[in-house]
């Protein structure tokens, strides 16, 4: 007698699936890029590192925690850059926030010599790193100043899917993008979830509560209320052909950035003597949606 | 932090290059590049101080398996010895793949 497994197709199907969030940085660089195209820039073994972290007693990182990757996106030129979020929390000190700015930089220049060059950053980021706090400031501003260079040029689109999130600094350089890409676990969101909780008590935010969290900073609501323009599952193949997609879709109509006076009337229909609820968002963004 | 750093000697034949893991918690980042001088280096930062002996007797063990002459870099964020053996093997497939 022969035994047939009986799976059910959401079972096959998920096993059959590439998990883009289990990747480290260095695969998920390598997983955007055509096959066989992955070329890394400042590698471990250039031996970049922060010099900061240890003097402050704090073990580095020989790539500092960022990937950049030169390589093709559909056949077409183009550059990756991939945060680690396990490192320091993905956390912006110099070298690594240096590293994005400068690939940012090279790229826009080739942009500018006829070599169109496509840029992706893969994002996990607690925001700014501590350790280096005025230096991570000043290079994230340098990577803002890149981006906005960089995008006259070419979508700049950022992929955002967890488990870290992307926070701080780095959701301000989501914002900026032509083109974000989400996840459901993935969270986008200035200020986390904890340091809410710390600086304004649990009643206004309880990081403890998930789905509450998720409700006002995942994927699904990010993707619903127009910060996130794709919202994928967590599948290495469908995140890379949704970044494609995105590339053979082309320049939009209009950046999110160009929208201010639509997000600027959404947010003062905010009453802000209540808690607003994920749902009365929507909702509230659905009745401006002019 | 602790730095540590030990001498071991090596077979003739060179170890290739490779790179593994990751400094995340629990976990560490090792770099094997070729040694020049049929001995084994091997520079640890760990997080965690007051283990070298640990650390010489994970890499003697290491080493009695895999004697090729390497400069072995380690950037240690409070692996166990078990995850420490567990990422130099990988490193060692890596090498050779």
């Amino acid at each position: 007698m022969t035994f047939t497994p009986t799976l059910s197709k959401d079972v096959l199907e998920l096993s059959s699936r590439r998990s883009y969030i289990e990747l480290n940085a260095r695969d998920r660089a390598r997983q955007l890029l055509d096959d066989g195209t992955f070329h890394e820039l400042l590698g471990p073994f250039d031996r970049v590192e922060s010099p900061w972290l240890p003097i402050q007693g704090i073990v580095p990182q020989a790539d500092d925690g960022c990937v950049v990757a030169k390589g093709k996106i559909d056949g077409q030129p183009a550059v990756v850059i991939a945060m680690e979020g396990k490192f320091q929390g993905g956390s912006i000190g110099e070298v690594c926030g240096m590293k994005m700015a400068e690939a940012f930089r090279l790229a826009r220049q080739d942009n500018e010599k006829g070599i169109p060059t496509r840029a992706v950053l893969s994002l996990e980021s607690g925001g700014v790193r501590l350790q280096e706090a005025n230096m991570g400031e000043l290079v994230i501003a340098e990577i803002y100043a890149e981006m906005v260079a960089l995008r006259k040029y070419t979508p700049l689109i950022v992929v955002i899917t967890g488990p870290t999130g992307c926070f701080g600094g780095m959701s301000l350089a989501a914002g900026l993008a032509t083109y974000v890409v989400m996840t459901r676990q993935a969270r986008l969101s200035m200020n986390g979830p904890e340091v809410i909780e710390q600086e304004a008590g649990k009643a206004e935010f309880e990081a403890s509560n998930k789905p509450f969290v998720w409700s006002v900073n995942g994927g699904a609501q990010r993707y619903a209320t127009g910060f996130a323009d794709v919202l994928v599952e967590d599948d290495a193949v469908a995140i890379t052909a949704a970044v494609r997609d995105l590339f053979r879709k082309g320049q939009p109509a209009q950046l999110r950035t160009d929208q201010y006076e639509l997000f600027i009337k959404r947010l003062s229909s905010l009453d802000t003597s209540k808690q607003w609820t994920g749902e009365d968002i929507r909702n509230a963004w659905k009745e401006n949606a002019q | 932090m602790e730095i540590l750093a030990f001498e071991f000697p090596a077979a003739a034949e060179k170890a290739r290059r490779a790179h593994i893991g990751v400094v995340g918690s629990g976990d560490l980042e090792i770099l094997m590049d070729p040694s020049t001088d049929a001995k084994t280096h091997a520079k640890i930062q760990t997080s965690v101080a007051g283990f070298a002996t640990t650390w010489k007797a994970v890499l003697e063990r290491f080493l009695a398996q895999h004697p090729e002459a390497a400069n072995i870099e380690i950037n240690d964020f409070g692996a166990t010895p078990g995850t420490v053996a567990l990422r130099l093997q990988q490193m060692v497939e890596v090498s050779r793949s």
